[in-house]
């Protein structure tokens, strides 16, 4: 095992991704003198490797590895990962991360952390804080060997590269591409962008059925706002998927946060926890939630919400 | 054409979660579990192709307390066959559990396997990806899509990234899926039909050897995360409540009379 902290760098539609440059800097805060390595994979993207917060950047020039194919980034870390032999590799947990991690611990037989928001060393031992039950209990784990962590965004300090870091082209012997990238899709635009709206009435599972939405765009409309809405929701078809919050949404930041029937999963709160203020209202009064609103109500809001409305036009 | 669901037991975190004493669990005595949420997105997912193109759809669960429960719901809403794995002594690893589900998978050769995106307790990895690699198979997570070619025995599949960006993929079978949200959302199964599938006697059960090796992760302790903040609670009737809440809205501008 070398001391090396290795980051799988992700990089969408030619960009790296915030979710990578807090990889690294996580890997930087616990390096303490290791090197930090990071991999970007890709044929005609040497240029971003100016913008990594790395020791040395392993560029795996490949046509394969252009775009995210689960796949071929598996099979070329897994050899990487196998020749290195890296002390700890940090996999952001974000759609990549959430195939990849799992599935490189898998072949090679590593421990893996996931879900994970902190890191600390404690003499030799590196210890990982996860985040599970949605929120509502924290693992402290030891990690003393080789292991790979999923790093849930937001939870680490970014950081970012001055072009300093050693890059160096490696072969990666073999790259499998049984599942391929086709093309990427936009969500089409949609009717309301909620990432430029000053006030969100966000509706959550908590509202009980799509028949009480009205009263989420009632009290929207007398705050001046748009409603917006948890991914339950939107699954489920009550809102447009242009309305979601959160991880696999949007992020939004309002200068109001009017959270209704929302428990807040960690998806979620990765989404809209930086609004300059928050309501929430919930029955759940342990609801995370609470914890990254301003001010909360424990209440049913199928009966809260009119009355809100009622005063805000009366 | 055979398609293979995973479902796993977990505990309703819409609950109370307590701690137990020595730290290293929940305690588990008074635990509500329920069907991870995400896999009964897969489950419908599974049902959705088999009216489309007529495949087998057959569920695995691991063992554990309700896992009885919800293999008969999933029989009541139309899986072929139902099957719980046991096996492999107690307590088990995820990473254990996924390699045991591996196990029963291989001699079911199935043509795809879809799973939940992530379960509230997949501290060690998600299953999708798990089981992916342990049966040697193209695995893809985080999957809001799904089309089947059985002639070419090819697949399609959506995979959602952050900001509404959708990545297609394709690739021959068999794969290995997480499901984040299914094309319809998931079906109901009326009691009646949970209770013919328990009288059926037609839940089928197979042991799997304990896995030779599988990493474990050393738990230190579990813990109450440690809130930085809480909101400032208000308290009342629903009028009081609405009073209030209206007060500290029109302070900051909101809603302003105009």
């Amino acid at each position: 095992m070398s001391a090396e902290i290795l980051v799988v760098v992700e990089h969408l539609q030619g960009k790296v991704t915030d979710a990578t440059h807090e990889a690294l800097g996580a890997a930087r805060a616990i390096a303490a003198g290791a090197e930090v390595v990071a991999v970007l994979g890709g044929a005609a993207n040497t240029g971003l490797a100016a913008e990594l917060a790395a020791d040395r950047v392993l560029h795996v020039a490949d046509v394969r590895l252009d775009a995210y194919s689960p796949d071929a980034y598996e099979s070329a870390m897994r050899s990487i990962v196998a020749a290195r032999s890296p002390r700890l590799v940090i996999v952001a947990n974000t759609t990549v991360g959430m195939d990849l991690a799992a599935g490189l611990a898998a072949l090679l037989g590593l421990p893996l952390a996931a879900y994970c928001v902190g890191l600390r060393a404690d003499g030799t031992t590196l210890v990982a804080t996860c985040q599970i039950y949605g929120g509502k209990v924290i693992a402290e784990v030891g990690l003393d060997g080789p292991a790979i962590v999923s790093i849930v965004p937001g939870s680490f300090v970014a950081s970012h590269g001055d072009g300093s870091a050693v890059v160096e082209t490696v072969a990666a012997p073999q790259i499998t591409t049984r599942l391929r990238l086709v093309a990427y899709e936009v969500a089409p635009s949609a009717d309301v962008d909620i990432t430029k709206e000053s006030v969100l009435v966000s509706v959550g599972r908590g509202i009980g059925g799509p028949e009480n939405v009205p009263l989420a765009e009632e009290l929207a409309a007398a705050l001046g706002g748009v409603v917006s809405a948890s991914r339950p929701v939107t699954d489920s078809g009550w809102l447009p998927k242009s309305r979601q919050v959160g991880k696999s949404g949007l992020t939004v930041r309002p200068k109001l946060y009017l959270a209704i029937g929302i428990s807040g999963a960690p998806e979620h709160l990765q989404g809209m926890k930086d609004s300059e203020l928050i309501v929430a209202i919930n029955t759940d009064p342990g609801a995370p939630i609470f914890d990254v609103a301003h001010f909360g109500a424990v209440a049913d809001v199928i009966e809260l919400v009119p009355a809100l409305t009622e005063r805000l036009l009366g | 054409m055979r398609i293979a669901v995973l479902l796993k037991q977990v505990p309703d975190i819409v609950e109370e979660l307590e701690i137990a004493a020595d730290g290293r669990d929940l305690v588990r005595d008074d635990l509500r579990y329920r069907l991870n949420e995400f896999d009964d997105y897969a489950l419908e997912e599974a049902l959705q192709l088999k009216s489309a193109a007529g495949t087998e759809v057959v569920a695995l669960a691991l063992d554990g307390d309700d896992v009885d429960q919800i293999l008969y719901t999933a029989m009541a809403k139309g899986v072929d066959r139902a099957i719980k794995v046991s096996g492999g002594g107690e307590p088990r690893s995820a990473r254990a559990g996924a390699l045991m589900l591996a196990e029963a998978l291989r001699p079911l050769a199935p043509d795809l396997v879809l799973t939940g995106v992530q379960a509230p307790d997949d501290l060690e990895g998600q299953l999708a990806p798990l089981v992916g690699a342990a049966l040697g198979l193209p695995h893809a997570n985080v999957v809001n899509g799904v089309t089947l070619d059985a002639g070419a025995r090819t697949v399609k599949i959506t995979q959602e990234f952050s900001g509404g960006l959708v990545a297609h993929l394709e690739g021959q079978l068999p794969v290995v899926l997480g499901i984040q949200a299914s094309c319809e959302p998931p079906r109901y199964a009326p009691v009646t039909r949970v209770r013919q599938a328990m009288s059926s006697g037609k839940l089928e059960s197979v042991s799997v050897a304990a896995p030779a090796r599988a990493p474990a992760l050393a738990l230190r302790r579990l813990a109450k995360p440690e809130a930085t903040g809480h909101a400032e609670m208000v308290g009342g009737s629903v009028e009081d409540l609405a009073d209030r809440l209206v007060a500290v809205l029109r302070e900051r501008g909101f809603g302003a009379k105009s």
